[in-house]
Formats: C-alpha cells, structure tokens, sequence
C-alpha cells in the first residue's frame, strides 16, 4: 500500500483546527477561534501545490497542521497512505525524516547560536546518529553547493549573511534529510525582489533534481502563477477554489478568487481597479453563517447565508459557491 | 518652478571612526500635484531619502551637503520649531505599519483633533468636524462612531486609512508615502492605493510614495526614481521606465518578476545582492552584479544621461541591446 504511485503523497482529510476556549469555572470563557474548517486536499507526487489567501486564512496553520506542529482538532493527514497525524514522536520520527519545512523569516528560524555547519549537521546527527564525521562534512558540502552556497562558510554565524543568503541555508538544512515533502511557508515574502528570484530558481533547481513535493504558502499570486502546479484558494479557514494553476489564471471561477485575481499589482500600466468586496474580513471567532464569504460577495443570495457550499467538481476546477453551481458568475 | 527641489543631497552616518555615506549627492524636484515614485531594494537609500526631506533622520545621521527647497525656501537648514510648521502641515508623512504610526492609547478622534489643533488656531467642534469630513474622504464607514474608537478596535486596512486622513488633515501640498501598502494584503492594497490616487488627484496633492514594489509603482505614479546604493540610477515617465529600461539594474529588476518569465521556467535573476554602506565598489556600485561591467566601470562614477525626460547612469548606456520584455508588458 504504502510505495503504490496511485496513492497520493499527502491526504488532508476534513481536517478542523480549533484554538481557544476552555476556561468557565475561575476564569471567563475564552473564544473559540475556528483556524480551519473542514480542508481535504491531496497532494501528488511531483506537485507544487499552493495555498494562497490573504492573512487570517489559515494558510500558515493547515501548513503546521501537516507538518504535524500543531495537531488537528479534527480529521486527519495521511502521509503516502500512512495516517500520520495521531502517532507520537518516536513512530512519526521516519516520516519526519522525509518531512521537512522552510520558513518565513530566515533572520528568526535559523539559530544565532549555532554556527551554520552545525545547524546543518542538527538533522543528520539526530536521524542518523551511526553516521561518521567524514560522512556529514561531505554531505553538508554537497547541499551547500546545491543551493549555491559556498561551503567554506560553515564557520560563520547567522548574522554574518544577508536575507537571501540565509534562506538559502534554511533551504540547505531542509534538504539536509534528502527529504520527499518540502513546505514552505511564504519563503520569499521577507526578501528583496531580485533576491525572490535567486531564491525561487534554487527552490525550482532542488525540485528538479531530487523530485520533490512541495507545499507552497503565499500570499503572492504572480508566484504561484509562475512556480505553482496547482493551487488551492483559501478564505477563513475553508477551501473555496481548488484547482490546476492554469486553469486558475485563465478562468478564475468564485468570486473571491475573481477579485483576489482583480488586485494583484501589473507592470502592464493597466491601473488599479479591483473588484469591489464591501465590508471587511470577519474574524474566525465569528464566522458568517453559510458559506463564509456571503458577507463581502456581489453574488450572495439568501441561500448563501443559510447553507454551506461543498468543494465541487466544476470542470477541471472544484468550487465551493452556490452562485456558480446555479450559473449565476 | 518645481514644488520641492532636491539639490545633491548627501547624508551620512558617522560611526565611531568611519562614517557611512547613505546617500551620494541626490537630485530631483516633484511638482504640484505631481506624484513620483522611489524604488529600489533594503539598503538602496530610498527611506532615508524619505526621511532627510523631512529632516526625521534619526541620530546621528546628519545631512551633509545639499538642498531641499521647499516653497522656495530651504527646508534642510531649519531649526526644529521653524520645521514643525512644514512637517505634518504642509508635507505629511505616511509610514509602513498603521499600528505603530498610530497611539494605541488615543482614539482616533483624539488623535485627528490634536494634529489640527497644533496646526491651527481652532475650537475643538471645528477640529472634530474637519477630521470627521477627512475620515469620510478616505470611505471610512460611519466616521462619527469610529471617532471614538481606539487604534486596535480597527483592522489593518482601516487604520491605513485612517493614517491616511491624517496626512490630509492640514491639507498639505505633498504627502510622503513610505511603503504605504507593504504590510497589507493584495486585495486591501489595491483599494488604499486607489484611494490614495484618487484623493491625489482631486486635491492636487503631490505624492512621493517609496516602495520595493514595481507593479505597484506603475500603477500609481506619473514618473520613477530609481535608487541602487545610495544613488539615482534612473529616472524617467513611468510609462517609459517600465516598458524600455535603460539601467541594468532597473532591467535586472523588472526581469526577475515571475510575470515577467514564462510560468516554470528558471527566473532571471540578479545575482549578488546589494552592498552593504562600508563596502560599496569603487567606480559603479553596481559593477559586480552588472552582465556589461568592464574595467572602466570599476573605476569611473556615472553620471545621469540622456534626455530630460528619462535619464540613466551607466556609462555603456549605448553598448546595451534594446530592451526586450519577456512576458507581461505589451
């Protein structure tokens, strides 16, 4: 079961994310926060799967949720057909090894303390504690050089390296396991523009060479366009449209997708007009009845306060809106 | 005669026994009602540019040579009480995080009366009416109740807007915008910078907005500074900067944009990155990242060529192919 091709990399299967509540007896009740309701996604082999959505989404949670930092409150997240999601840490330690992740903030996730080689050698010494000195220097060197990283620069600290290069080495240290499943949660968003292309063409070329999965986080839409297979659309915790990057660009199906599409900037001097959302994000203390973005659609009717659209099939696309089940987009 | 008229600006840093040049004699002027964009990357000198206009350089960065002239009169030589009448009142200033430009522990209205109040000798239901009126130009939903909010009660893209009525408050002929929109979502960004341009627009403000964003730039702005290393690098009409840039910087930049490539290729990237103020390379800051760098580029500071209307420094201007855009720009 577990190496068939047919079975996909990673399953999110209706997975809920509460955080809060509690509290009642000394102290007041605390709010329940609803960070994601209901996702079900598959990952593929070979995929760079994106999940884009403004802040507030639960993109960054979904992405710890699979990578098993914080536990679903419900639901569950099979790895290559193995549900992962309930094992504690010794049985999950061999589908950590394959696991790794990339963060936002290379000036925060990279320790000061510790210099880069021995940030590097922290995974291999941990997943492979027989492993001879020899053997870790030549395999640090190795991914070094292929994220183009000078491997003479083992010695040095953190601080001693600008914004690109030290996402360059968190790129290094995930890689460090030879893993299959790499998330990356928005590793381009604190970097300069010319700096997002050095690091995008290393996350690509590492892609390439060592067939990886990726599970891209951003917020960045002209980035999913050009690095991202398929992409899932997310608003308050819920998928709204799932679908193959192409198709995406091309033929943007619910509406929240169709004004998110609206406002990402173009060079192309076609000025500013996105489509008008009235009101605000509500937050996922509160959310909307029905289908959550009925608040701010310009298709909303009385059904789409009442129920909740399911993720459909709608061509090569799936959707959650009813507007464009019955037509009406 | 120009607005503001900015004169071989220099700024420096002076750090124990070096001092650090951030900005190397810089030099452009914005007319009424004019709004320019300055881009470029961390550390290309575009905040400080910002921030010497309006004498807010933090210590001890000091201005060293050159002008700011403003309403014909050099603003850069003021002493602190005679530039708290521009600062604020006729030149506003609008910074990147909401949440920190604003008192968390003001309300909104507070906030707006006291601003006006140090501007103008008026009574407080006039300073009240005058902030409501601002908070409805900038489409704040009933903007007699928010008066009464707190900074926190506001999400993101409101308190954005209500900084941005602040600015308009005195009516200033210029707004400075420092990466207005930056940590704000796309579909909010797009609404403030509509709304920024429009509220230009109609009142005949002249905006600076300083950003690392192109797109956005272009969007905006009616001409583009280019900035690299503490230096202006190219300049020029929007329009003419985006579709057939001259620098290899500025070619560099447009190029690396993903809308820019064909989806899954490799990107084109600069490589390298921008040098650190105590290592900037002699002759053309940016020779070692530069496809077309030569001896004489090692050794020769250019200058801004070419026609008023769009200049750049390089000195191999002419040696450079005709710019082809890739993808997005047609």
């Amino acid at each position: 079961m577990t190496e068939n091709t047919k079975t996909p990399l990673v399953e999110i299967e209706n997975v809920e994310m509460r955080f809060g509540g509690g509290g009642g007896f000394l102290s007041s009740p605390q709010p329940v926060v609803k960070a994601l309701n209901d996702v079900s996604l598959t990952i593929e082999k070979g995929d760079a799967f994106c999940l884009v959505g403004e802040s507030g989404c639960g993109k960054s949670t979904l992405a710890r949720t699979v990578i098993g930092l914080n536990p679903p409150s419900a639901g569950q997240i099979k790895y290559n057909g193995n549900r992962i999601d309930n094992l504690n840490s010794r049985d999950r330690q061999p589908f950590t090894k394959k696991m790794q992740m990339i963060f936002q903030n290379p000036y925060a996730s990279l320790n000061p303390r510790m210099t880069v080689y021995q940030t590097l050698e922290e995974p291999l010494k941990i997943h492979y504690p027989a492993m001879s000195r020899a053997e870790i220097r030549s395999k640090v060197e190795e991914v070094m050089l292929s994220v183009g990283n000078d491997p003479t620069w083992g010695e040095r600290y953190p601080h001693e390296f600008s914004g690109g290069q030290r996402q360059r080495i968190s790129i290094a240290r995930a890689l460090m396991l030879d893993p299959e499943f790499i998330v990356a949660d928005e590793p381009i968003s604190a970097l300069d523009v010319s700096i997002q292309a050095q690091v995008l063409n290393v996350m690509m070329d590492a892609q390439k060479e060592r067939n990886l999965t990726y599970l891209f986080i951003t917020h960045d839409l002209s980035v999913v366009e050009h690095f991202g297979s398929r992409v899932a659309v997310m608003y308050l915790g819920r998928v709204c449209e799932l679908s193959h990057t192409n198709d995406l660009f091309k033929t943007p199906r619910h509406p929240y997708t169709q004004a998110l599409l609206s406002a990402i900037p173009k060079i192309d001097g076609s000025g500013v007009n996105p489509v008008k959302m009235s009101g605000e994000v509500p937050t996922a203390m509160d959310l909307p009845s029905g289908c959550v973005f009925h608040t701010r659609c310009p298709y909303a009717k009385e059904r789409c306060s009442r129920e909740i659209p399911a993720l459909q099939d709608n061509g090569d696309t799936k959707t959650a809106c009813f507007a464009v089940e019955e037509g009406r987009v | 005669m120009a607005l503001l008229d900015v004169k071989d600006l220099e700024v420096e840093f002076p750090l124990g026994r070096k001092t650090l040049k951030a900005l190397h004699g810089i030099s452009f002027s914005l007319n009424k009602g004019e709004r320019i964009g300055i881009v470029g990357e961390s550390g290309a000198g575009k905040s400080v540019a910002a921030f010497s206009i309006l004498n807010l350089l933090s210590k001890p960065g000091r201005i060293s040579a050159g002008e700011v002239i403003f309403e014909n009169q050099d603003i850069s030589k003021l002493n602190r009480d005679q530039m708290r009448h521009i600062r604020g009142n006729r030149i506003s200033m609008i910074f990147q995080d909401p949440m920190m430009t604003l008192n968390p522990v003001l309300t909104i209205g507070t906030q707006m009366t006291e601003c006006l109040k140090a501007h103008r000798a008026i009574s407080k239901e006039e300073a009240r009416q005058i902030s409501i009126s601002k908070l409805r130009d900038v489409m704040i939903p009933s903007p007699e109740n928010r008066m009464d909010s707190y900074p926190h009660e506001l999400s993101g893209g409101m308190r954005q807007r209500v900084v941005i009525a602040i600015a308009l408050l005195t009516d200033p002929s210029i707004i400075v915008a420092d990466e207005p929109t930056t940590a704000l979502d796309v579909t909010i960004q797009a609404e403030i910078m509509a709304l920024m341009l429009e509220l230009c627009a109609n009142n005949n403000v002249g905006l600076i907005l300083i950003t690392h964003d192109l797109a956005v730039v272009s969007q905006v702005t009616e001409r583009i500074i280019v900035m690299y290393a503490g230096r202006i690098v190219e300049e020029g009409q929007t329009q003419d900067v985006i579709t057939n840039p001259k620098h290899p910087y500025t070619r560099g930049l447009i190029k690396a944009l993903p809308q820019e490539n064909s989806p899954g290729a490799r990107l084109n990237q600069i490589r390298g990155s921008m040098p650190a103020l105590d290592a900037i390379p002699a002759g053309c800051s940016f020779n070692p990242r530069c496809d077309f760098a030569d001896e004489q580029c090692h050794k020769d500071i250019p200058q801004l060529t070419g026609p008023k209307t769009h200049t750049a420094a390089c000195i191999h201007i002419d040696r450079i192919p005709a710019f082809q855009s890739t993808g997005g720009l047609t």
